[in-house]
């Protein structure tokens, strides 16, 4: 099968992620977008590691996963206290930092 | 003998010190401190000149060192004395005639309670005075040519209680300002051509420097010296100085301060040998304020200003011989130290008609005090007759060989020379003769003073005629000394070098000439001021008469000219710094702040927009990527 194919489907992925991030207001499922994201770039490094015949992309696809956990453990906590705070997951809730 | 040197300038430094310093107790004797140690400096000055004549007339240069003043990698400032025939001269003048008038103002400032600090100031100026000429540096020269001018400030203005005085004072002191800058550049100007500003290295350099480098430093040093010696166009502070006390303007507006900027010309001579143009400009300067000076002098009916103008015409002549290169440079000090003899004469005598009559300045309220004040007559008249230049007293030799090296500059030039000088002798013997016939004869016009006193003219006491009566013996006596046998001309020459020019018409003619025109100036001046009575009110006169009583509207001159246009000048600044400075700055504020303002509204909070934001740039980048990947 043509490998370019997905690398279409990374891109798919990626667009449907970072619509998400734009557009949904729950922090929670921003999140899970933002994870989307981050593995349609894992999605796209590992087809690039089999079309140059290397194994550097599937190396940094690991990295990728390591950070995404580390990342996913803040932000939850970060979501967590935040609920705690305002009751409410609302991304647009949390405006402060404005002038 | 070298180590005399500094005691000389040490001595009045030292009574100035003690006068300022010490107090209400010094009160009583003040000023015979002052007339003690100024004596001091001139008996030291006449031990160091029987030293000088004692040797060959090549090694009479004396170099005392006290020390490096400001050592500074190149720049080598020493304090360094230089004993030379012509500061001998200078030196014999200054402590000379002030050791006179500070005996004379022992007398004159009997009644005034501030006067040992009146003594305190004098000495101040003869050191700065001895300072000024016996310098062996244009820095050294510098701090002198300062002092002098702090001395004349405070002096002009020791009568500070009198706004007039003070104005004066303060006047004195800006326009000299003026000239003092010249000297600052030319000083600059030397260090930066010759790397030193040591007289030795500077005068035997110029042979090898640039003749423009040198006008440029020439015409500077003029400057310099049009500050000092009230020469036009720096002349008005001259006539507004006589507010100082008569002693003062004796000393310092007559004999000596005021002739510094001749010494200054004449010792940098070599300079101005090898800088034709700014020789000529010296001429010039010199030629015009004689004229000036001349006219002012006619005019005035404030003895002490006739005399003020006639000091600033007479220097003009110096100026005009020291812009005469070699040929006149000899003849420059020769009248400069003749005139420093009749000219303090005068003004003592001057100040001792003063001190008769009230303070009255006004020659129209004098008349026939002759009989009044026989010894003041006798003296002034001395003096009178050695300004005109009445044969064989001292005016006459000096102004002579100034005339003749005048004419001898050659060509075009020196017809004109010779004629302006012809024709200043003439208005000379005119207003010195008017001022001696509205003083001493004629009718009595006195007018009893504010207080409705009556005057009572008097001769002076004996501490002030003596003064007057050595003085007019040197009036009398001093041209002839130094005309025998050339004697000043070859005590002299081995500093300032001298050459005889070629004139077009001879010695005997020029003489005849000059003659002449002070027969017709006298004359003139009998027709109008002896036949007839003098008004004690001045009549209105004609329109030169009129710009004459105003200084030939010199302080309107400054006053459009440099105060309005000074005015103009930072005015308009002002509005360009408010509208074009201020606006660029306040613009560029401005501009930044509103676009900052528009900017903040990015900031809105919300982490979605950051996120569009972020996607939106990297969009952007990528899209540049392959734009210049394609292209």
């Amino acid at each position: 099968m043509n490998p370019v194919n997905y690398l279409y489907l990374a891109a798919l992925l990626f667009t449907i992620g970072a619509t998400g991030v734009l557009i949904r207001r729950n922090a929670i499922v921003v999140f899970m977008c933002v994870e989307l994201m981050l593995n349609a770039c894992n999605l796209a490094f590992v087809v690039f590691s089999r079309m140059h015949g290397n194994l550097d992309g599937q190396i940094i696809a690991f990295f990728t996963m390591v950070v995404a956990a580390a990342e996913v453990v803040v932000g939850l906590a970060i979501i967590v206290s935040l609920f705690r705070t305002r009751h409410s997951a609302s991304v647009d809730d949390a405006s402060l930092m404005k002038l | 003998m070298d180590n005399l040197i500094a005691l000389l300038i040490a001595a009045p430094l030292l009574g100035a010190a003690v006068l300022l310093v010490g107090g209400r107790r010094l009160d009583a004797v003040g000023h015979w401190i002052g007339t003690l140690l100024s004596t001091t400096s001139f008996v030291l000055g006449l031990v160091l000149f029987a030293g000088l004549l004692g040797k060959d007339a090549e090694n009479r240069t004396l170099t005392q060192h006290l020390w490096t003043w400001i050592p500074v990698g190149g720049f080598q400032a020493d304090v360094t004395f230089r004993l030379d025939q012509l500061s001998m001269t200078f030196v014999l003048l200054i402590t000379g005639v002030g050791s006179l008038i500070h005996l004379y103002s022992v007398g004159y400032m009997e009644h005034d309670e501030r006067r040992r600090r009146f003594f305190g100031y004098l000495n101040l100026f003869l050191a700065a005075m001895l300072l000024l000429v016996l310098a062996d540096n244009y820095l050294l020269l510098y701090v002198g040519w300062e002092g002098v001018g702090l001395a004349s400030y405070l002096l002009i203005g020791f009568w500070q209680h009198k706004p007039s005085a003070a104005t004066a004072a303060k006047k004195a002191f800006l326009v000299n300002r003026v000239g003092d800058m010249g000297l600052s550049i030319a000083i600059m100007l030397m260090f930066t051509t010759f790397g030193s500003f040591a007289f030795g290295p500077v005068l035997s350099h110029t042979g090898d420097t640039s003749e423009g480098r040198l006008t440029a430093i020439g015409l500077m040093l003029l400057l310099a010296a049009c500050g000092k010696s009230a020469q036009v166009p720096l002349q008005s502070w001259l006539g507004d100085a006589m507010e100082g006390p008569t002693p003062v303007s004796a000393l310092i507006h007559a004999a000596t301060m005021v002739t510094a900027g001749v010494y200054l010309i004449v010792r940098s001579g070599a300079i101005f040998n090898a800088a034709p143009d700014a020789q000529l400009a010296v001429t010039v300067v010199g030629a015009v304020t004689l004229i000036f000076g001349a006219i002012v002098g006619c005019a005035k009916d404030d003895i002490k200003k006739a005399l003020a103008g006639s000091t600033m015409s007479q220097i003009g002549y110096m100026v005009l011989a020291a812009g005469l290169g070699p040929i006149g440079y000899v003849f420059a000090i020769m009248h400069l130290v003749t005139h420093g003899f009749f000219k303090a004469g005068l003004f003592l005598g001057a100040g001792s008609v003063m001190h008769g009559m009230n303070d009255e300045v006004d020659m129209r309220k004098y008349g026939a005090l002759r009989t009044y004040m026989p010894i003041t007559f006798v003296t002034f008249g001395l003096g009178y007759l050695a300004i005109i230049g009445f044969p064989f007293l001292s005016g006459f030799y000096s102004k002579d060989a100034i005339i003749e090296a005048a004419f001898a500059k050659g060509g075009t030039q020196g017809w004109i020379l010779g004629g302006v000088a012809l024709l200043g002798a003439a208005i000379t013997a005119f207003y010195m003769t008017r001022v001696m016939l509205m003083t001493f004869f004629g009718e009595k016009r006195w007018q009893p003073d504010a207080q409705g006193h009556e005057p009572h003219p008097h001769e002076s006491p004996k501490t002030m005629t003596i003064p007057m009566i050595v003085l007019a013996v040197g009036s009398v006596f001093a041209g002839f000394f130094f005309h025998l046998g050339d004697r000043f001309l070859h005590w002299l020459e081995p500093v300032t070098g001298h050459s005889e020019g070629d004139s077009p018409i001879g010695a005997t003619t020029i003489t005849g000439a000059t003659l002449v025109c002070l027969v017709v100036g006298v004359g003139i001046a009998w027709a109008r001021y002896g036949r007839k009575p003098v008004p004690v009110v001045a009549p209105r006169g004609s329109l030169l008469t009129r710009a004459a009583r105003r200084d030939l509207l010199q302080d309107d001159f400054n006053h459009v000219v440099l105060v309005r246009g000074g005015e103009h000048l930072t005015r308009s600044l002002v509005y360009v710094d408010h509208t074009l400075v201020d606006g660029v700055v306040n613009g560029t504020a401005a501009g930044v702040g509103g676009l900052s303002g528009r900017l903040r509204r990015v900031q809105n909070g919300f982490a979605r927009s950051y996120a569009v934001s972020m996607f939106g740039g990297a969009a952007l980048l990528v899209a540049a990527t392959l734009l210049m990947r394609a292209v």
